[in-house]
């Protein structure tokens, strides 16, 4: 069985306002040197099969029709053991 | 139509007998039109919101017979969450996301009327004025500058936040339209505005009433 990590993130010039409620807070803590929080998603598929090519075209696939939206979302791929 | 966690759906029904037609309810399971003169997909929280508004109502049964039945012509009307289930649907374009402020916004706003010429508002004039209920937490529109323009070049920016969007909205955006003007979308809820006793006006029957004379006048002529 192959697990393929799929992390979304709102596209650079989408405004994220939780990521900005997260900033001020961590301020708030005293974690002044923070300067920028963005805030996404991150999705753990367990596929059946190897953890080759095919797997990574699925997830691929499942990522760009349900799990980001691609006027206001990007999406990265990657395997774990 | 209603889905797993629409709240308004009988408001929107309500609307429609206010405007002098029959509701007929539709449900998300059923692939069943029922022969409707039109759709509204009302507003609420289908499927609890999860993964995004409106990203998992795009795919239960009903949305397979809606989607293409809207593309030939049928006259679709999505309000708040109905508007992101047609935008998740790709029936319309952009996307809705979080409030810039955060909150969650449950106010009265006002709204011009930029395009009179839809199915949904031929009963108004242009620049008519409209005052209904906003309550959204996601409902600041999103667009590439590409797709904003060419929206405003074509005509289908139908509403506008004035004197400005309170959510953070694109260009005061309040709601568009598809290129043939069937499908209308809007965050703000016309279906709680159309009777002085149980909203602020009655400023929102005009989207129902437009629809119904349009079958009317079609109906004449068969």
């Amino acid at each position: 069985m192959a697990r393929v990590i799929v992390d979304v993130m709102l596209k650079s010039e989408i405004h994220d306002p939780q990521g900005e409620a997260v900033l001020s807070a961590s301020h708030r803590l005293g974690f002044g040197n923070v300067t920028g929080v963005r805030q996404g998603k991150r999705f753990e598929l367990d596929i059946d099969g190897p953890a080759g090519d095919a797997a990574l075209a699925r997830a691929e696939e499942l990522a760009r029709e349900l799990l980001a939206n691609p006027v206001i979302e990007e999406f990265s791929l990657s395997f774990v053991e | 139509m209603t889905f797993p966690g629409s709240l308004d759906d009988q408001d929107a029904a309500r609307a429609v007998r206010y405007a002098g037609a029959e509701p007929v309810a539709l449900w998300h399971a059923d692939r069943d039109l029922r022969g409707v003169d039109a759709v509204i997909l009302p507003g609420g929280f289908s499927y609890g919101d999860y993964l995004r508004c409106g990203a998992i109502a795009r795919f239960s049964p009903v949305m397979g017979s809606l989607v293409p039945a809207a593309r030939a012509g049928l006259p679709v009307l999505g309000i708040c969450n109905g508007f992101q289930i047609l935008c998740e649907a790709h029936l319309l374009p952009g996307a809705l996301t979080r409030n810039a402020a955060l909150r969650f916004i449950h106010r009265d706003v006002r709204l011009d009327v930029v395009n009179a010429g839809t199915a949904w508002t031929s009963g108004y004039a242009a620049g008519q004025s409209l005052t209904v209920p906003l309550k959204s937490g996601e409902g600041a529109y999103a667009a590439s500058p590409e797709t904003l323009d060419e929206l405003e070049r074509t005509g289908r920016v139908v509403v506008r936040y004035a004197p400005a969007a309170p959510n953070g909205s694109a260009r005061d955006i309040a709601g568009i339209c598809s290129a043939e003007g069937n499908i209308v979308g809007l965050m703000p809820h016309p279906e709680h505005a159309i009777d002085p006793l149980t909203g602020p006006s009655a400023d929102g029957l005009g989207f129902f009433t437009s629809i119904v004379s349009a079958f009317a006048g079609a109906g004449a002529a068969r």
